[in-house]
C-alpha cells in the first residue's frame, strides 16, 4: 500500500443526500432548519466548512447592528428599499420572501443569547415579548454582536450534530451528473489540514460560499492587502464553482463600493444614522446639501436621483468631489457628538463614546487601531471617509449572484421565475443563499441566515422527490483528485529546476497569479486606479488578458496545502472576476453610477437596458453566453 | 494588522495536535513551528501570511494564554498604539492605547445566555411534512403580518 503524503493524498469518497457548502449564516441558517424537516426521513446531511463554524464566513469577526429586521413594517416597504437602492432592477419575489421570513430568524438570535439592545423602559423585554428595538435605520437594529456568529454556529451544530459537519474542507469543485449535464451529482475538495481529498456524492447541495473579495487590486496593498471591507477569505468560491457546473448567474456586473473610514475600513451606518453625523469636503463644505443636486441630471440619471438616492448616487456625489479636488472627505464626528451632548448627563455622554467605540470593535477592530496608532479621537478629530475596492456579493448592498427559483405563491410573479424547488438555480439539485442568489441584496447576515432555511426545506423535499434517484459522476474521480492536487504535482515536478522556490519558469505562485488578476481587475474593469471608469475597448483588453490569466492558472504551483487553499481561492477569483467584466461589456449603459462607470455609454438607459443580464459558462468551451432577462415589477 | 504570537505567553497548546489558533482562524493563517525551523522558536505558533490577516481577532480572542496581539498593518499605521481584548463568556473588555499614550477601557456584554446553553429547538413547534412546500411557512410558523394589498397584481387576485 502506497504511503499518503504530499502529493499522494488518501482519497475518501460518500454518498450523501444533502451537502451543504459553506460555513456561514446561510449555512447556518440551513442546518438549523433542515433537521426539522428532515426528521425521520432517514437523510443523510453533511456540512463541509474550509474553516471552523464558530467564526467563518462574514459575520466572523462580529456584528455592530442587525440590517433587516421588519418588526413594525410590511415586507413590501422592505422591496421598495432594495429595488430603489440596486437601481430598480431586482427579483421582488426573492426579495419580499426573505421579508416575511426575517423576523422570526432574528428572534431566534435573541433566544440562543445574542444581546439585542432594547428602548428605554424595555430592556428586560425580549422582541417576541415585544421589546422594541433600538433602531439605527427604519430596517437596522442595533446589537453587542461581539459573538453573534459564535452563537448563531452553536446552535446550528446542536441542531445538525457535529457528528455531520466537517471543519478545514474546502470544496473546489461541483461535478455534474453523467446523465444529465443539467444536473449536479457531487462535489470535491480537499482537507488543508491532511493529506485528504474528499470526494461527495449527492442527491443535492447548497452551494454557500459568500461573495468575492481581493478580486481587485486593494488600497492597501502591502500587510494592508488583508484588511478588505468584506472578509478577505471570500473568494468568489459560490460563483466560480456555480458557473463551472452550468448554473445561470445574473447580475454579476454589479458591484458595491462601500465609502467607508478610510483604510480600516470600519463601518459609517452607525455614524450616519444613530449619532446622525455629517460628511464634509476638504475644504469645510457640506457638499452633499451644495452639490447633491448633480444626481437631479435627468439624461444621465433618469428618474434615479429625484427620490431617495441609491448608496451609489450617494458616492457618484463623493467621487465627483475627489475627482475634483476637493477632498479629503471627512466624518465630521466631534460636531455629531457634541449636538448629542448637549442634552446629556456626563453619564450618557460617556455612554455614548462607549457606543461609538463599540460599532468598530464588534465588527472592524482593524479601525480602533488606526484610530489609536494615528491618535483619532471621534470626539475631537473628523476621520477620513473614502470608497473602497470593489466587492462582488449578493447579500450586502449589491446584487451579484445566481439566477433562484422563487417562491410560488406571490401575485404577479411571472411563472418562469419559479421551477419547482425555490432557491434552485438552473442546474438540478444545486441550490444557493446568501451571497449566492442574484438580483435580491440588502439581505445581511439575517436574511442570509434565513434564506439558509428556506434553502433548507426545499432540499429536504427535493432529496425526498429524489429519493430513488442514484447520483453518477461526470468524471472519474481519479481524473478530479488529479485537477485538484494540479497545482502541488506542478511543485513538486519542477522545484528542483531553480534555486529559488518563488521563481520559476513552470510554474507561478498563487499570490503572484492574484496581483495578475488584481491589476487586470483594477486597470481595466474600473477600479480604484481609474476611479471606477472603464470602456468597451479597457474591458477587450481585460478579455484577453483574463484568457491567458486562466491558461496560467493551471501552472499555479502549491508548496503545501496552505498554498493549495490559496490556488483554488484564486482560481476562483478568476471565474468570478470574468463573469464581472463580460457582464460589465454586455451591459452597454451605466446603471450603477458612483459603483462603476461604462464612459462610452455615461448614463442610465432604461429604454434599453431595465432588465436582468443574465449569463451561463461553459465548462468545456470556457465561453460566456449572455442574454437581457425582461425585469417585471411585483410590488407597487 | 497582522496578529502576532509573543514568544513568552505562547505554549502551543501544551503540544495538543493543533493549537487554539489554528483551530479558529477563518483564514488558515495560524500556524505552530513544531520544531522550530521555520520561526526558531519551537512549539510556539506563528502567522504565515500576515498581507492576509483581516484582523479580526479570532486568534487573539481564543487564545487561552493571552499570548497574540496585534501589530496593526505597518503599511498605514503608525507605530504605538494597540487594541487588545479580553474575552470572557458573557463579556469582553477592550484596551485601547493610543500613540500618545492615551488609554480608553470599554467592556461590552456578548451573550445572555451561558456558553454552550444555545437550544435550537426548545420550545419550537415541530413540523408539518404536509406543509413542506408550502412557501409561507418555515418550521416556526412565525410569518410576518403582510398586506397582500400591496401587490401590483393584487387588484386582479381579488377580481379573480
Amino acid at each position: 500500500m502506497a504511503e499518503y503524503g504530499f502529493g499522494n493524498p488518501e482519497v475518501i469518497q460518500e454518498e450523501v443526500d444533502i451537502l451543504i457548502i459553506g460555513g456561514g449564516m446561510a449555512a447556518c441558517g440551513a442546518a438549523f432548519e433542515i433537521q426539522k424537516w428532515a426528521k425521520g426521513q432517514n437523510l443523510k446531511i453533511k456540512l463541509v466548512d474550509k474553516a471552523a463554524l464558530s467564526r467563518s464566513g462574514a459575520v466572523a469577526q462580529g456584528l455592530s447592528a442587525i440590517n433587516t429586521y421588519m418588526g413594525e413594517n410590511d415586507p413590501s416597504d422592505y422591496v421598495r428599499y432594495v429595488r430603489n437602492d440596486l437601481m430598480g432592477i431586482v427579483r421582488e419575489d426573492l426579495i419580499y420572501d426573505v421579508g416575511r421570513h426575517v423576523d422570526d430568524s432574528v428572534h431566534n438570535f435573541e433566544d440562543w443569547g445574542l444581546p439585542i439592545w432594547k428602548q428605554p423602559g424595555d430592556e428586560e423585554k425580549s422582541l417576541r415579548g415585544g421589546g422594541k428595538p433600538v433602531r439605527s435605520g427604519k430596517w437596522q437594529i442595533m446589537i453587542n454582536g461581539e459573538s453573534y456568529k459564535w452563537i448563531v454556529a452553536e446552535a446550528a451544530k446542536k441542531a445538525l450534530g457535529m457528528e455531520n459537519i466537517l471543519e478545514r474542507v474546502f470544496i473546489v469543485r461541483l461535478i455534474n451528473d453523467k446523465n444529465d449535464p443539467n444536473r449536479v451529482a457531487g462535489a470535491a475538495g480537499f482537507s488543508v489540514r491532511e493529506d485528504k481529498v474528499y470526494v461527495y456524492k449527492f442527491k443535492c447541495c447548497l452551494l454557500v460560499c459568500g461573495g468575492a473579495v481581493n478580486v481587485f487590486r486593494p488600497r492597501s496593498v502591502g500587510e494592508g492587502t488583508g484588511r478588505a471591507w468584506y472578509p478577505v477569505w471570500n473568494a468568489g468560491s459560490t460563483y466560480s464553482m456555480a458557473a463551472e457546473a452550468g448554473a445561470e448567474m445574473t447580475m454579476m456586473e454589479n458591484r458595491f463600493v462601500p465609502a467607508r473610514f478610510k483604510d480600516g475600513y470600519g463601518p459609517v451606518g452607525a455614524w450616519f444614522l444613530l449619532f446622525k453625523a455629517k460628511v464634509m469636503n476638504g475644504m469645510g463644505e457640506d457638499y452633499s446639501t451644495l452639490r447633491g443636486d448633480i444626481i437631479k441630471d435627468e439624461k444621465r440619471f433618469g428618474k434615479y436621483g429625484m427620490g431617495v438616492p441609491g448608496t451609489c448616487l450617494r458616492n457618484h456625489i463623493m467621487l465627483e468631489e475627489m475627482i475634483n479636488g476637493r477632498g479629503p472627505i471627512f466624518m465630521d464626528t466631534p460636531t455629531a457628538l457634541q449636538k448629542l451632548a448637549e442634552k446629556m448627563t456626563p453619564k450618557e455622554i460617556k455612554h455614548l463614546e462607549a457606543e461609538a467605540w463599540e460599532d468598530f470593535l464588534d465588527m472592524t477592530i482593524g479601525q480602533c487601531g488606526i484610530w489609536a496608532g494615528e491618535n483619532i479621537e471621534p470626539e475631537k478629530t473628523p476621520s477620513e471617509i473614502m470608497p473602497t475596492e470593489p466587492y462582488l456579493l449578493g447579500s450586502h448592498s449589491g446584487c451579484a449572484g445566481i439566477w433562484v427559483s422563487g417562491p410560488t405563491d406571490l401575485p404577479g410573479v411571472p411563472k418562469e421565475w419559479s421551477w419547482g424547488y425555490r432557491s434552485m438555480t438552473t442546474v438540478k439539485g444545486l441550490f444557493t443563499a446568501g451571497d449566492g442568489v442574484g438580483a435580491s441584496g440588502h439581505k445581511f447576515s439575517s436574511g442570509s441566515f434565513t434564506e439558509g432555511r428556506i434553502c433548507a426545506k426545499s432540499m429536504v423535499k427535493f432529496a425526498l422527490d429524489n429519493q430513488s434517484w442514484k447520483p453518477e459522476l461526470e468524471r472519474p474521480v481519479e481524473e478530479i483528485v488529479e485537477e485538484i492536487y494540479r497545482p502541488v504535482r506542478n511543485y513538486l515536478q519542477y522545484k528542483d529546476y531553480t534555486t529559488a522556490i518563488d521563481i520559476n519558469p513552470h510554474y507561478i505562485t498563487p499570490k503572484m497569479l492574484q496581483f495578475r488578476l488584481q491589476k487586470i481587475m483594477d486597470e481595466y474593469v474600473a477600479g480604484v486606479a481609474t476611479y471606477y471608469r472603464t470602456n468597451g475597448k479597457m474591458l477587450e483588453m481585460a478579455e484577453k488578458k483574463i484568457e491567458m490569466l486562466k491558461e496560467d492558472s493551471l501552472k499555479m504551483r502549491a508548496k503545501d496545502l496552505h498554498e493549495l487553499l490559496r490556488a483554488w481561492e484564486n482560481y476562483h477569483r478568476i471565474i468570478a472576476a470574468e463573469a464581472h467584466m463580460k457582464h460589465i461589456q454586455f451591459r452597454e449603459e451605466t446603471r450603477y453610477p458612483g459603483f462603476y462607470y461604462r464612459m462610452d455609454y455615461n448614463f442610465i438607459d432604461d429604454q434599453n437596458w431595465k432588465c436582468f443580464v443574465n449569463s451561463t459558462y461553459d465548462r468545456k468551451s470556457k465561453q460566456w453566453a449572455i442574454k437581457k432577462v425582461p425585469y417585471v415589477q411585483v410590488i407597487k | 494588522m497582522p496578529t502576532f504570537v509573543r514568544t513568552d505567553k505562547c505554549d502551543g497548546c501544551k503540544g495538543q495536535d493543533k493549537t487554539a489558533c489554528m483551530y479558529i482562524c477563518p483564514h488558515d493563517l495560524m500556524l505552530l513551528d513544531k520544531d522550530g525551523s521555520q520561526t526558531g522558536h519551537a512549539m510556539k505558533a506563528f502567522n504565515q501570511e500576515p498581507e492576509q490577516c483581516w484582523e479580526c481577532y479570532s486568534c487573539v480572542k481564543i487564545c487561552p494564554q493571552q499570548a497574540i496581539e496585534c501589530r496593526h498593518y505597518a503599511d498605514v499605521v503608525p507605530l504605538g498604539g494597540s487594541v487588545q481584548p479580553l474575552r470572557g463568556t458573557d463579556s469582553i473588555m477592550w484596551t485601547i492605547k493610543f500613540r500618545n499614550g492615551t488609554m480608553k477601557r470599554f467592556k461590552f456584554p456578548i451573550r445572555t445566555t451561558p456558553e454552550g446553553s444555545a437550544d435550537p429547538y426548545g420550545g419550537k413547534p415541530e413540523a408539518n411534512p404536509a406543509e413542506i412546500t408550502d412557501d409561507k411557512v418555515l418550521f416556526t410558523k412565525s410569518l410576518h403580518k403582510c398586506d397582500m394589498s400591496q401587490f401590483v397584481a393584487s387588484s386582479q387576485a381579488v377580481a379573480a
